[in-house]
This record gives structure tokens, sequence and C-alpha cells, in this order.
């Protein structure tokens, strides 16, 4: 009898876990996504108008698949206030000019890879969607690269614009390696790999490894707890506003 | 020495009318014209101003649309919207390709659209003011884009002709779900229904201008049909989107603001009311409600990115000089 409660009761937490890790990283590909967005029709060559739009939609797409495993993805994107939201506050950094687009995706994207690449490998239930999305990850990863060297070995003028966008992103990049619930993999594994192939990318782009505090703007881990930034409410106002205007209508 | 010049230039003047011969005996075959062939001066110059047009018009057109993706009232239309703008800026570059074969380049089109020295669809200086006019662009915008552009599958010009084919496809798949998207809100709640109206009753009018100025006053038309660039005249062209939109009105559940529109019987069309012409050649003038809007905001996003630009040129130049001094030692 005991027995068989406690393995209810683990199964369900499992699950609320499982729940917690997929709110997480589904809320990061969303809100990235949505950055992304804000390129359409601004960006600096048509070639970029197609890689953004592409890598917004991939990441629009991981958003679906694992806001559904939650709940319903509708609710969960647009009824949702700034506190419920759990991704990482690097995502959620507005644009910036086109070298901060990058550097923000060169450090989530290399994350999201490794991240990905290890949960492909297990059998947890993020491992099918894990699978898939490490292919499309592995292309943002590539051109997020491609680009970081292009810039950060092109003018002067980029490579100054680079290294300030590395260095003002920074900060946030040690959230990525805190502890999820539910999230089975080895982050200090993951953090380890993440700052070699940083190291390696921006060396090679010729700019210098940022060396300041990787805290957030709170402290690390804020942004899973719903400790976001100031652009994030603005942007959250934006994305809901009409969805909100018209409760309970389908689209 | 006057003599020699006079018979080269009536050699040359002969050998100009049997490229002439050839080419209009291809064109009467239904042959494709290609890049390396003769053409006429002018069937060249013809073909950059309507293949640059309809490429910028791709461009511009991202714009009234991408006003939306940051407020999609959900994240499947989202996604729809997103791949739909994406598509377009594809199209562009299928486009801007097209041209290039006619010996000009992508930079100095854009150069030209900026400077205002050439033209982008009238449609896209109206501006998309609520989520149903993302719909109604789909549906009705889309729909006459498609009702021009299919003819296009079929013009003399090859590249342009193979571009129109890839577009054609993506551009009637867009145009399902733009119909798509206003049929749910037709269905919908009150005041959706009542904002898809809104957006028809205000894209109606501006998408039958799509097809340009009536057959008496279009410049470009009768050299374009002889050429076989354009198979189709504008009014038979307008025709045809009035006649199959209609009835697409009506599965919708939305009526479209004209009193004059009833089926002819013995025409076997339907006739509708008088097109405001002056609002056209208004717009087209740069005097519509986002002509300037839209013109700064394409110089703004090429202005900024400029260093983008000059960095990836610079890298290229660094890398491919390296990759030359390697090939040199090795």
């Amino acid at each position: 009898m005991s027995e068989t409660t406690d393995t209810t009761a683990t199964t369900a937490t499992t699950g609320t876990a499982i729940a917690q890790a997929a709110l997480a990283l589904g809320d990061d590909a969303l809100v990235l996504s949505h950055r992304l967005g804000e390129w359409a029709g601004n960006a600096p060559v048509l070639e970029e108008e197609v890689a953004l739009a592409n890598i917004a939609l991939d990441l629009l797409g991981q958003a679906r698949v694992l806001l559904s495993l939650v709940g319903d993805e509708d609710e969960l994107a647009y009824l949702r206030e700034e506190r419920d939201f759990r991704n990482i506050q690097l995502v959620e950094q507005p644009n910036g000019d086109f070298a901060h687009t990058i550097a923000r995706q060169l450090y989530f994207s290399t994350y999201q890879r490794l991240l990905y690449g290890q949960l492909a490998t297990g059998d947890g239930p993020l491992s099918g969607l894990a699978a898939k999305a490490v292919k499309e990850v592995a292309y943002h990863q590539d051109h997020a690269e491609h680009w970081t060297l292009r810039l950060g070995d092109g003018t002067t003028e980029s490579h100054t614009r680079m290294q300030r966008a590395c260095d003002a992103l920074w900060r946030y990049t040690g959230e990525l390696f805190q502890p999820v619930e539910g999230l089975d993999v080895d982050h200090d594994a993951l953090q380890t790999a993440w700052l070699d192939s940083i190291t390696s990318v921006l060396e090679q782009a010729t700019l210098t490894v940022p060396s300041g505090p990787r805290t957030g703007a709170w402290r690390a881990g804020a942004g899973r707890q719903g400790l976001h930034t100031e652009p994030f409410g603005r942007m959250l106002a934006e994305m809901q506003h009409l969805h909100r205007s018209h409760p309970g209508a389908t689209w | 020495m006057q003599d020699t010049q006079a018979a080269q230039d009536t050699a040359t003047a002969a050998a100009q009318a049997a490229y002439e011969t050839v080419f209009d005996a291809a064109v009467a075959a239904d042959e494709r014209i290609e890049p390396r062939d003769w053409m006429p001066d002018a069937y060249r110059a013809s073909l950059v101003r309507q293949i640059a047009q309809h490429a910028h018009s791709e461009i511009i057109g991202m714009q009234p649309e991408a006003n939306w993706i940051t407020r999609a009232p959900s994240l499947r239309r989202k996604a729809i919207l997103m791949a739909k703008v994406q598509d377009e800026a594809g199209h562009g570059l299928y486009l801007y390709s097209a041209a290039e074969t006619l010996g000009t380049s992508r930079d100095e089109l854009l150069d030209k659209l900026h400077a205002g020295r050439q033209k982008y669809s009238s449609i896209f200086n109206y501006p998309t003011l609520t989520w149903a006019d993302v719909g109604a662009i789909g549906w009705l915008v889309d729909g006459a884009a498609i009702t021009n552009q299919v003819p296009l599958c079929r013009c003399s010009y090859g590249p342009y002709a193979r571009a129109m084919v890839r577009i054609c496809k993506e551009e009637s798949f867009h145009q399902r779900q733009g119909y798509e998207a206003l049929l749910a809100l037709s269905r919908g709640t009150e005041a959706q229904h009542a904002m898809a109206q809104d957006a028809v009753n205000r894209w109606w009018w501006p998408s039958l201008m799509m097809f340009g100025p009536p057959d008496d006053e279009s410049a470009h038309s009768a050299q374009s049909m002889a050429w076989k660039i354009k198979r189709h005249s504008n009014d038979e062209l307008r025709q045809r989107f009035v006649d199959i939109a209609v009835p697409q009105a009506e599965a919708l559940g939305l009526t479209l603001p004209d009193p004059d529109l009833r089926w002819n019987e013995e025409r076997g069309h339907y006739d509708f009311g008088p097109i405001d012409w002056a609002e056209f050649w208004d717009v087209l003038k740069g005097n519509g409600p986002c002509n300037e809007q839209r013109l700064d905001r394409r110089r703004q996003a090429h202005e900024d990115g400029a260093w983008v630009r000059e960095a990836a040129a610079a890298y290229a130049d660094k890398h491919t000089q390296q990759h030359k001094h390697g090939e040199a030692r090795a």
C-alpha cells in the first residue's frame, strides 16, 4: 500500500518537474523567437531577413512543442504575467544593433546545442524533442559563429561593436548553467563545454573573452524564478495585448 | 574612308535586323528568351523595370505584415505570419537574381528604390491597422497578386517566368492561409467579425487598383503584350479577380464595399463600381498614407546595416587573400 502511494507520488513529482523544465526551455525559445521576429524588415541584407526569420520560426516551433507539454500553448504564452515567465534573462534582452543580436544568439545557441545534444542522447521525456531541435540549433549556432567571425574580424567598427555586444551580454550567461528542476543534465559539464566553445570562437574572431561577472541582473537563476529585467514587461505588453483584448476568442 | 564607315553601318543595321527577326520569331513561337540571347534594348529595359518593381514590392510588402508579427494573437498565427514574411524576402531574392541576368545588380536596384526612382506596388502604402488586415492582405492582396502573376509564369523571358513558377506556389499557400484567418474572424465573436469586415472594406478597392490603370491609360501595356511579357490586359485581370473574389466573400460571410457590384448575366461577369483613380494616381505619386514611412524604414534598415555589409566584405577580402597566400606557399 505504502509502496503504491510512493510510486504515485514520485510519478506526480516527476511529471511536475518535467513540466517545470519544459516551461523553462519553452519560455526561452518563445521569448527569443519574439525578439528575432522584431527584426523582420530591418535586417542589414535580404539574406539575413531570411536567416533571422528562419531561426525565429525554429524557436517558435520548439516553444510550441514544449509549452504544449505543460498546458495550452496560447494560454501559457498570452495569459501569464511577467512574474510567471521562466525564461533566462539573456533571451529577453532587446535586440540592440546587429552585433548584440548575434552575441545573444551565439551565447544562447551554443548553450542550446550542448543542452539538446545531452538531452537527445538520454531517454528522458524531452529526448525526442531534443533530437529534432538539435539539428535546427546546430544551424543557429553555425550562423551565429560565422557572423561573430565576420564582425569580429571585419572592420574596426564592426570589431568594436562586436566586442561591446559580447561584453554587455556576458553577465547574463551564468544563468544558463543554473540547475533547472526536471532537467536531467550535467550543468557543470555543459558550462565547461560552453566556455570552451565560446572562447575558441571569440579568439578566432580576434575578440577578447569578457572577464566580468556572469551573475545576471539580479543573481544567476533569477529569470528561472520569474525575476526579469525591465524591457521584458514591455515586450509582453506588446505580445499579449490583442489576445487579452478578446477574452475567450479563437483565432 | 567614309565609304567604309557607311558599309559598316549598313552591315550593322543588317545584323541588327537579322537579330530582331530571330527574336520576333522566338517570341511568336512562344519560345523563352534567355539571358545570353539577343534582345531589343527596350525589351531589356522594360523587363528590368518590371522585375525590379516586383522585387521591391516583395521587400516593401514585408513591412505592413511585419507590423503584426509581435502582436499576432496566437502562436500558430504568429508562426504562419513569420513564415510568410520570410517567404517574401526569399521572393525578393529570386526576383533580384532574375533582374541581374539582364545586366543590372541588386545594389543598383536597391539604390534606385531608396532614391525613389523605381516604384513598388501602391498597395503597400496602406497601413495595417488591425489584426484582420493581415488576413485581408492574404486573401485580397495576395489573391490579386496571384491573378497577376500566374500568367507571368508563361512570360517570354525565361528567368522571370521560372521565378514566377516558384513564387506563385508559395503565394497560393499564403492566400489560403489569409482566407482561413479571415474565416476564423468572420465566424468568431461579434468584435472579430466586425474587425474582419472593416479590414475588407479598407482593402477591397486598393486591391482592385493593384492591376494598374485602365487599359486606355496604361503606358506600357500594349508593348508588353506584344513582347509576351504580359499576357492579359489590366482590365481583363481585374475582372477575373472580381469574378473569383465575390463568391469567396460570400463564403466568408463578409460583404464587399461596392453598391454597384452585381452579376451581369449577359456578360457572364460581375459588374462593379468605378475605381477612384484620383486616389490611385495620388498614392503612386507618393501621397498615400504610408509612402514616406515605408521608404524611410527601408532606407533606415539599409543605412543601419551598412557597417554589417562592410564588415562582411572586409572579412571576405582578408580571408580570400589569406587563402591565396596559403595556396601560394603550398
